[in-house]
């Protein structure tokens, strides 16, 4: 037994009798780690972070710390993992802070009230939101909602955060202030983050490692620079594509052209 | 709503903290508020009707019965005492229902009305008129609000099992209710087409939704329905307001939305089953008062549950007023004055709705 990783074997999720993922192994994650799912349209990210979420009923092996996740009951996984859906409701007459308030007293209704309010408050001044606090959910700006998001998902304080697609709305600024505090997070309180991407020259540029699916199983996977090589991307994505790096070292992904015949049928 | 405004953003976590605690008192302040109008409601709803009895004389009788005569005493006890108080739990019991149904089904426009909980008590009512259907220990006149009473139930335990079957989403449950609402409609057409001329009467009388109806006893019943099932809702305020940032992300905060969204269902069939089954049907109030509820305090549901069933009866105890007071000396039925009140809010709250973009 591993302290703290979180390993993933067999692992098997779809909906009704069609598998979307099928006996799929992941790399072990340490504590502290960011991981990126990528991979193209209906290859399996989303179904496999809801698997690991405990969203969908999933068989096979998800220990964290050696411990089993799945079969555990709802409320005992979501003290371990949480989950960040891609998007935030429209039409909540909610604020932004009763709205991690909220997040919080879900999950711990015998925390004292104060105690709560100051861990909410503390979070979003951890996300950079506070000057939001009182505002309308309704009232904010995609890039704002998504950082009230990933605000309610780590009140919680997880050991394990989920993040699908956390930047597919948002800004260059914005997707940068996402990235930072997510990496950020996870060295401080040793939290694994595993999200999916599209974007793979940020998943290269924040992640410790890479998964790559393809039809549900895993394609491609280690550091970034191992996973996302001219050859898994012909094969995965179907295209022809260069890998270099630029002047600060950064993964730079150049795709060329279309490869027929091959990748994704989606 | 309670989140459109505020003044420039407070920047640091004491100035956040305080403005919070400053909302959050002030919607108490605005629960209480709404409790002070609901008393002052109910005692406009006493003191209004039809024979002179003066406000001194009725609330003199209250205090000390011995200082009415017999026909005061009547009035005041088994007329006027039993309407009020029927009114206010009619209107909190569909108001309650109206709030969760809308927060477990994600769409505001659903109540006990919309999916088919009225429809089939009405249905349920038509059998036992019409049939004249009898059970053993039942005396004949509970036979009406039992029958409604266990259509009313059974259609939402019927939603629950079409639901439930192939786990289908809240929109296909909303389509259902829907349909089942032209269903038990067509039903209670059927019904009436079969019946003879009296029972057509009693039956259209019985549909309009009618405080005549409130006894010590039915009143009695609504009221355990609703001081029983009240707590329960308030116990479950945190996980709805959670359910209101989507189902995914309250799931991974560990609420267990299929639990929540059934036994929340329950509640609301009772609610609404018992209240129709005693006045018949009552439309607008489980719509429309969690609405008003929702623009004075937001969606955090330990305010809006408690401020909608305020609201609820509320505005029924002024429906109540009103059946009495717009034709001088007839007693409406409240279903119809309820319908007339709600159908300009229901508008001005349709067309406030921002336009999709």
């Amino acid at each position: 037994m591993s302290v703290g990783l979180l390993e993933v074997r067999g692992l098997r999720a779809g909906y009704g009798t069609r598998k979307v993922i099928d006996a799929l192994d992941l790399p072990a994650i340490a504590p502290g780690e960011v991981y990126s799912l990528v991979g193209p349209n209906a290859a399996g990210k989303s179904t496999l972070l809801r698997a690991l979420a405990g969203l969908q009923p999933a068989s096979g092996s998800v220990r964290l710390d050696g411990h089993e996740l799945i079969g555990l009951p709802l409320a005992e996984h979501a003290r371990r993992v949480t989950y960040m859906p891609q998007t935030l409701p429209q039409g909540v007459a909610l604020r932004v802070l009763e709205s991690v308030i909220g997040a919080l007293r879900t999950a711990s209704a015998d925390d004292a009230r104060a105690s709560i309010e100051q861990r909410a408050i503390g979070v979003l001044e951890r996300v950079g939101i506070l000057p939001l606090a009182l505002e309308g959910l309704d009232h904010l700006s995609g890039g704002q909602r998504q950082l009230v998001s990933l605000a309610q998902a780590i009140a919680r304080e997880p050991r394990v955060l989920l993040l699908d697609e956390p930047i597919s709305a948002l800004d260059l600024r914005h997707q940068l202030r996402v990235m930072r505090i997510v990496h950020d997070l996870a060295r401080e309180r040793g939290m694994i983050v595993l999200m999916v991407l599209h974007d793979l020259e940020i998943a290269a540029r924040w992640s410790d490692g890479i998964v790559m699916l393809s039809r549900g199983a895993v394609a491609a996977s280690g550091t970034p620079s191992d996973a996302i090589t001219p050859q898994a991307l012909a094969n995965v994505y179907g295209v022809r594509a260069r890998i270099e790096r630029c002047s600060a070292g950064s993964l730079q992904v150049m795709v060329d052209d279309v490869l027929e015949g091959t990748g994704s049928p989606s | 709503m309670s989140t459109t405004t505020h003044p420039a953003p407070p920047l640091d976590r004491d100035t956040v903290l305080a403005a919070y605690r400053r909302i959050v008192a002030r919607r108490v302040a605005t629960v209480a508020g709404l409790a002070l109008l609901c008393v002052a409601a109910f005692a406009l709803d006493l003191v209004t009707g039809p024979s002179a009895l003066t406000p001194a004389q009725l609330f003199g009788g209250l205090l000390d019965p011995q200082s009415l005569t017999p026909a005061q005493s009547a009035i005041v006890f088994q007329v006027r005492l039993p309407y009020a108080v029927m009114a206010v739990l009619v209107g909190a019991a569909l108001s309650l229902a109206g709030a969760e149904m809308q927060t477990i089904l994600n769409n505001p426009l659903a109540s006990p009305f919309t999916l088919g909980v009225s429809s089939a008590a009405s249905f349920g009512a038509a059998l036992a008129i019409v049939a004249g259907i009898s059970l053993p220990f039942v005396p004949a006149d509970w036979m009406v609000p039992l029958n409604a009473f266990a259509c009313a139930f059974g259609s939402v335990l019927l939603l629950q099992l079409m639901a439930r079957w192939r786990n289908t989403g809240v929109e296909t449950v909303v389509l259902l209710g829907i349909a089942l609402v032209f269903a038990f409609n067509a039903l209670v057409a059927f019904v009436q087409f079969l019946s003879s001329q009296e029972s057509l009467q009693q039956l259209v009388f019985w549909s309009m939704g009618s405080l005549s109806r409130a006894t010590w006893q039915n009143t009695g019943v609504l009221a355990i329905a609703l001081a029983l099932v009240t707590p329960f809702s308030l116990l479950a305020a945190n996980r709805l307001t959670s359910l209101r940032l989507g189902e995914d992300r309250a799931r991974s905060f560990g609420v267990d939305v299929n639990r929540l969204r059934f036994f929340a269902l329950l509640r609301v069939s009772v609610l609404a089953a018992t209240s129709v089954a005693f006045v018949g049907t009552i439309g607008f109030i489980g719509l429309v008062g969690p609405h008003v509820a929702r623009l004075l305090l937001g969606e955090d549901h330990r305010f809006l549950l408690p401020a909608s069933l305020l609201t609820g009866a509320l505005i029924m105890s002024l429906a109540s007023v009103a059946s009495k007071t717009l034709v001088p000396g007839v007693l409406m039925p409240v279903g119809v004055v309820t319908a007339i009140v709600g159908v300009p809010v229901f508008l001005f709250l349709i067309f406030r709705r921002p336009e999709r973009t």
